[in-house]
């Protein structure tokens, strides 16, 4: 048997190894986001979102820099709006950059790619991204293809 | 009974069974003190419930580690995803395996003991000693083991998590020689801290709280003999396993 | 019967537990400062007589008093403060298997008291002395016989120096010598400390050596009461049964049974 003394002090050290697994799988297993740090919103339409979804990666030459924070309809033009949450880490990306809606490998998910372009200045806060590529979408693809044959036929 | 109640005969006892542990989780909970007698009491009971069930969880989170990482890895690599190896086994263990398995083996081993302890003191009238020393023993002996529980599952199953991931590494990277900065990498880009891993925590935490729970209770309401504490014990396997795997799909389901 | 002060009165019990009547209109005094033994057969209700005492169970109706308290009528704070001045010694002593001796008799006194923990370990070892187990204070209950185990029980009970001190079967699996003790021990507490003790046997012979007053309950209720001596040369047949230890007599020695004649033809019959 033990001394109560002895106890205390082997749960005391049980419930620090717990601690220190804790911080261990926060740091090392799981992704805090680019969102974890200070970030700012920038927005871009598209006529088609595809599959993108909410917390979609935003990347910008396959290295993650901001997440989709929403997507909404805009009740004007019918266009998906897109808002991102780019971090602070890069605050330097033209303004002209273009985003496209792509497709990581043939069956992964769907990511907005950022490519840049060639402004001096840079996007804030708030800002909209004009140049904007919008998903491929299969249907559309293979509907095209048959269409464009059918008329080959013809 | 009323007339209604004898037509349902077969629910009739599990529910007045179940309406009895509410009660006497309330009980519990409604006596809550906080002294330095209780706080020290609960400690103890921490080392009792989680300390001691430490080898049991290391040893068990080491090879479902090793074994998930085998077998994904081999049907992975047939779609030559390999390297998705690490995301599969974090996100299993994290969302589901860690918490559900370690509630299992809690109660296994800190559950039935806690039974056991309550069940005996019963029949040895310890309980009533206590009642006629004018301690109140939902005060002395409940309470520190339901939030012994309430802290040791959650501990558990982070240490549970770590050693299943230690486990993944040895059969992927050291035995299978890949990358490890890939297996990292993979890992970090696909768990998310608040829905994969906060979620299980939440998790850990719901399943601790039951698995202390029907540990006390069976070994509260066990009757005082030898055969009525090794009923209890068993009892207190069978309840924890089935409900924390009902629970477990009705905390999925919602956080998903 | 003696006229003195009555420390404890039973008035017109009647307990039911689990549709069964254990106590029907039972009326019990245990006069003040002197040993009382309730004895009768298994299944009388001895115990069921020591939790009304100690407001463990109430009376379906009818009275219990304690001094001036009526214990039927006590619940929550003010039942634990009457417990306080009640000492209970259980059947196997029911000690805390995972506390030493010493803490164990020391629990009454670090839950009740803000003592300073010098003077509880004076106090502890003044208890564990009166009861011959001052040695074994950091031994635990399981290396310690039955008997010994009863004894720190007993020094655990006697922590915040109760006035009444209530034994239930304390000689129950003894060996003589232990019985011996367990003998001299309650009436010492009893006779130096000035205190009521109540003891619920039902060893005959012990009683003899012990009681001031026996009281034997039997068929739910009671069925007499006097000193050792009075009730040994008793005429109720049942008291002579149960004071002689006689196998037959209102008691029977057969579970109620058809003829036993018929019986074992009909078995005959069956085959």
């Amino acid at each position: 048997m033990k001394s109560s003394h002895q106890i205390e002090l082997t749960a005391g050290l049980f419930l620090l190894l717990a601690i220190a697994a804790l911080i261990f799988l926060a740091m090392q297993a799981t992704d805090r986001g680019v969102a974890s740090g200070p970030t700012y919103e920038v927005s871009a339409s598209f006529s088609n979102v595809g599959g993108l979804k909410p917390r979609a990666k935003v990347s910008m030459g396959g290295v993650t820099v901001g997440m989709v924070e929403r997507i909404t309809l805009d009740p004007d033009t019918f266009d998906a709006r897109v808002v991102m949450r780019i971090s602070e880490r890069f605050d330097n990306l033209p303004e002209d950059t273009s985003a496209s809606i792509l497709t990581a490998g043939i069956l992964g998910d769907q990511y907005v790619g950022l490519e840049p372009g060639g402004s001096p200045e840079s996007l804030r806060d708030g800002d909209t991204i004009m140049i904007t590529n919008s998903a491929v979408v299969l249907e559309q693809l293979i509907g095209r293809y048959l269409f464009n044959t059918d008329g080959d036929e013809q | 009974m009323s007339p209604n109640s004898t037509g349902n005969r077969l629910f009739d006892r599990p529910l007045r069974e179940l309406g009895r542990a509410l009660l006497f989780l309330f009980t519990a909970i409604s006596r809550m003190r906080f002294s330095r007698l209780q706080v020290a009491e609960t400690l103890r009971q921490v080392y009792f419930a989680g300390v001691r069930s430490l080898v049991i969880i290391v040893t068990c989170g080491f090879f479902v580690g090793l074994v998930l990482t085998l077998q994904t890895y081999d049907t992975l690599t047939r779609f030559g995803a390999g390297d998705a190896v690490s995301t599969v086994l974090a996100l299993s263990l994290f969302r589901e395996l860690g918490p559900v398995l370690t509630a299992l083996l809690f109660a296994g081993r800190a559950g039935t003991s806690i039974t056991a302890e309550i069940g005996l003191m019963r029949a040895t009238e310890q309980l009533d000693a206590l009642d006629l020393m004018a301690i109140d023993p939902m005060e002395r002996i409940v309470q520190p083991r339901l939030i012994a529980g309430l802290i040791a599952v959650p501990a558990l199953v982070l240490i549970f998590n770590v050693t299943a991931i230690v486990g993944g590494v040895f059969f992927a990277v050291f035995l299978m020689g890949n990358d490890p900065v890939t297996f990292w990498s993979n890992m970090q880009a696909s768990v998310e801290l608040g829905r994969d891993f906060l979620g299980g925590m939440v998790k850990a935490v719901a399943f601790g709280f039951l698995a202390a729970w029907l540990a006390v209770w069976f070994g509260w309401s066990a009757r005082p003999t030898s055969e009525g504490v090794a009923l209890a014990t068993t009892q207190t396997v069978i309840a924890t396993a089935i409900t924390v795997l009902i629970l477990d799909f009705v905390l999925s389901a919602f956080m998903l | 019967m003696t006229h003195t002060e009555a420390a404890i009165e039973l008035r017109n019990v009647t307990v039911e537990l689990g549709g069964r009547t254990i106590l029907e209109n039972l009326d019990l005094v245990i006069p003040a400062g002197k040993v009382t033994a309730v004895m009768g057969p298994s299944g009388a209700g001895k115990t069921t007589v020591l939790r009304l005492i100690t407001g463990q169970i109430r009376p379906d109706s009818g009275e219990v008093r304690v001094g001036d308290t009526r214990v039927d009528q006590l619940s929550g704070k003010a039942l634990n403060r009457f417990r306080r001045e009640i000492g209970v010694l259980l059947q196997n002593g029911a000690l805390f298997t995972d506390l030493t001796c010493f803490d164990n008799v020391a629990l009454p006194l670090r839950e009740h008291t803000e003592l300073p923990e010098t003077l509880i370990r004076r106090l502890v070892l003044l208890k564990l002395q009166m009861v011959g187990l001052r040695g074994a204070a950091g031994l635990y209950p399981r290396e310690l016989s039955g008997g010994m185990n009863r004894r720190v029980a007993t020094a655990r009970a006697m922590a915040l120096d109760p006035s009444i001190m209530l034994y239930d079967e304390p000689f129950a699996g003894l060996d003589p010598i232990s019985l011996g003790v367990s003998l001299r021990l309650i009436r010492d507490i009893n006779h130096a400390l000035g205190i009521t003790s109540i003891v619920i046997t039902h060893d005959v012979d012990e009683v003899a050596h012990l009681a001031d007053q026996c009281a034997i309950i039997a068929d739910r209720q009671l069925m007499a009461s006097g000193s050792p001596a009075e009730l040994a040369d008793s005429d109720n047949p049942l008291v002579r049964q149960f004071m002689q230890g006689l196998p037959d007599g209102p008691v029977p020695f057969h579970y109620p049974a058809d003829d036993l004649a018929a019986d074992l033809l009909a078995a005959e019959k069956q085959q």
